[in-house]
């Protein structure tokens, strides 16, 4: 049985093709990173997974279902969280709220149940402030708790943003470009998270980055796109040292000289 | 002494009919929350929901409160219907293209009234338990037809509040209008979500309805209220639903008093005068937030 993994997804828009056949699996438990220039396609893998779009071929497959066919808000159900490169946060709201309104899909109750506030009502509210606590805690927002996004700092709203999913409660945490935006301090941070996301959640994380000094710290193993297709994949140090992706990154050699 | 009455008396008038206005300019705002598009249909809704009531009571003689909470299910089965036939098919097109639909949908409304047996282009009125009742103290005589509009008005939006504020469903709706993106990834359907506010925002037309028959009586113009309302929708920000009802109330109040001191013709012009004097000191409406974009 495979974790989660992609079968030739292939997707055009307007007769250029974003991504051409690309495949790679991802193993339980591991951070897996892809890696590209810009215009790889890199982002577009998660707008495929998260059904923003329709593949024109291949399929996404979670724990050997195929999840290519889902509703957009199923995805959330089916245990998949995602971050964005441009935060979509719900600003007008505390960072506390915005942690709540992740559970949301693992709620479980109506008008009726809610307006008696059954005992069962009232235990998973118990429960999700609990574990809304426990996020402020492992990502250190105590400070912000109650203040309202929109005034935030990005990195601390980058912060909340990465909270907001584990709140979700995954299997399977997408992020998109976590390092961008942030200081050579915020990004360190960011990378120990990510190993206690990994190490003590047990949640498995695929992640899109830029930034290649990050994606060596903090990836088991690396798929490298380009112009939509893949060039190689395996693990962070072969990848990262393969001619073609030098070359897709630095350009030729001789055009350097 | 005399004078104060008067006022008092004016005031509160305009207090009810502003609720009215509210409770329509509530409906502007759902569907504007939601999903970004005025919906002009909003009076034709409010006209409905008083002919059906007018049915209901004045041709099947049905108890006020049945033909209300008939008048409110029907009609909210009625903003389902139309969310699912005309507007889910419309979910990306240009926002114009939407409005003008709903301006379509209004006009629709108008005449389908005119032609249903019975409805037609005749005034109606219906009774209901609070006519010809008044409460007297000292010389202020209020009426029992004004108050229920105060007292149902206040309860349906403590009815709306707690709903937004502590359900789960209510809270979806919050999270859809401000990041539809984000509450797709939440897990929460923003079709439903879109479902919904039409529902609400037709059964609110229907409520207003029913309140509004008793003071303007029952007939296809009706509709045109929301003229009014689209004002007091503008006056409180046109995001905020407090700010709705609270535009509703200045613009009721402001017309009831220039409707009795100004000359005639005042009345009708006053809600705009109002609206523009606000729109000049505070341009986001008085509830307002600015969207401040930053480069």
């Amino acid at each position: 049985m495979s974790f989660f993994r992609a079968e030739d997804i292939t997707i055009s828009f307007g007769g250029i093709r974003a991504l051409s056949q690309v495949g790679f699996e991802v193993r339980q438990g591991e951070i897996f990173a892809i890696i590209g220039p810009n215009g790889a396609g890199k982002t577009t893998i998660f707008n495929c997974i998260n059904r923003f779009y329709d593949l024109d071929e291949g399929a996404f497959f979670l724990e050997d279902k195929d999840i290519s066919r889902i509703k957009p808000h199923e995805v959330a159900e089916i245990g998949i969280a995602r971050t964005f490169q441009n935060i979509e946060l719900f600003k007008n709201t505390t960072v506390l709220d915005n942690l709540i309104l992740g559970q949301h899909r693992s709620r479980r109750s109506n008008l009726f149940t809610e307006t008696l506030f059954t005992p069962f009502v009232r235990k998973q509210e118990i429960r999700g402030r609990e574990k809304a606590e426990e996020i402020i805690d492992f990502l250190e927002l105590e400070a912000y708790r109650e203040q309202r996004v929109i005034n935030l700092p990005y990195g601390v709203q980058k912060t909340v943003e990465l909270g907001r999913a584990l709140a979700m409660e995954p299997k399977l945490l997408l992020l998109d470009e976590p390092s961008s935006g942030l200081n050579v301090e915020e990004a360190e941070d960011l990378s120990f998270w990510m190993n206690d996301i990994k190490e003590e959640l047990g949640i498995t994380i695929l992640l899109v980055e830029h930034n290649m000094r990050f994606v060596q710290q903090v990836s088991d193993r690396v798929l490298a796109l380009d112009f939509g297709e893949v060039i190689t994949q395996g693990s962070s140090q072969d990848v990262l040292n393969h001619p073609e992706v030098m070359k897709a990154y630095l350009g030729e050699e001789d055009a350097v000289a | 002494m005399e004078l104060l009455n008067e006022i008092l008396q004016t005031v509160l008038s305009g207090i009810s009919i502003g609720c009215v206005y509210g409770l329509v300019a509530l409906g502007f705002v759902l569907i504007f929350k939601a999903t970004e598009v005025i919906n002009f249909a909003q009076g034709e809704l409010l006209m409905l929901g008083a002919f059906i009531s007018y049915s209901l009571i004045g041709l099947l003689h049905f108890p006020y409160w049945a033909a209300l909470a008939v008048t409110v299910i029907v009609m909210g089965l009625l903003g389902t219907l139309l969310e699912r036939t005309v507007l889910r098919s419309l979910v990306g097109e240009p926002v114009y293209a939407i409005v003008i639909v709903t301006i379509g949908l209004s006009y629709f409304l108008r005449s389908m009234v005119s032609m249903i047996p019975g409805w037609g282009t005749d005034t109606y009125g219906f009774q209901t338990p609070f006519a010809e009742k008044f409460i007297r103290t000292g010389k202020l005589v209020i009426s029992w037809e004004y108050l229920a509009i105060i007292l149902i008005t206040t309860a349906l939006i403590f009815l709306l509040f707690s709903f937004f504020r502590y359900t789960r469903v209510g809270t979806a709706m919050r999270a859809t209008s401000q990041n539809q993106l984000a509450a797709v990834y939440m897990g929460i359907s923003v079709t439903r979500v879109f479902s919904l506010t039409w529902t609400i925002a037709a059964a609110l037309g229907g409520i207003g309805g029913i309140l509004l028959s008793p003071i303007t009586f029952v007939h296809m113009n009706m509709g045109f209220i929301g003229l009014k309302a689209f004002p007091a929708a503008v006056l409180g920000g046109f995001g905020s639903l407090p700010g709705a009802i609270v535009g509703g109330l200045i613009i009721g109040i402001t017309e009831s008093l220039a409707g009795f001191y100004l000359p005639e013709g005042w009345k009708d012009i006053a809600a705009w005068i109002i609206l523009i004097g606000v729109l000049i000191i505070r341009p986001q409406g008085l509830f307002g937030i600015q969207e401040k974009k930053k480069v």
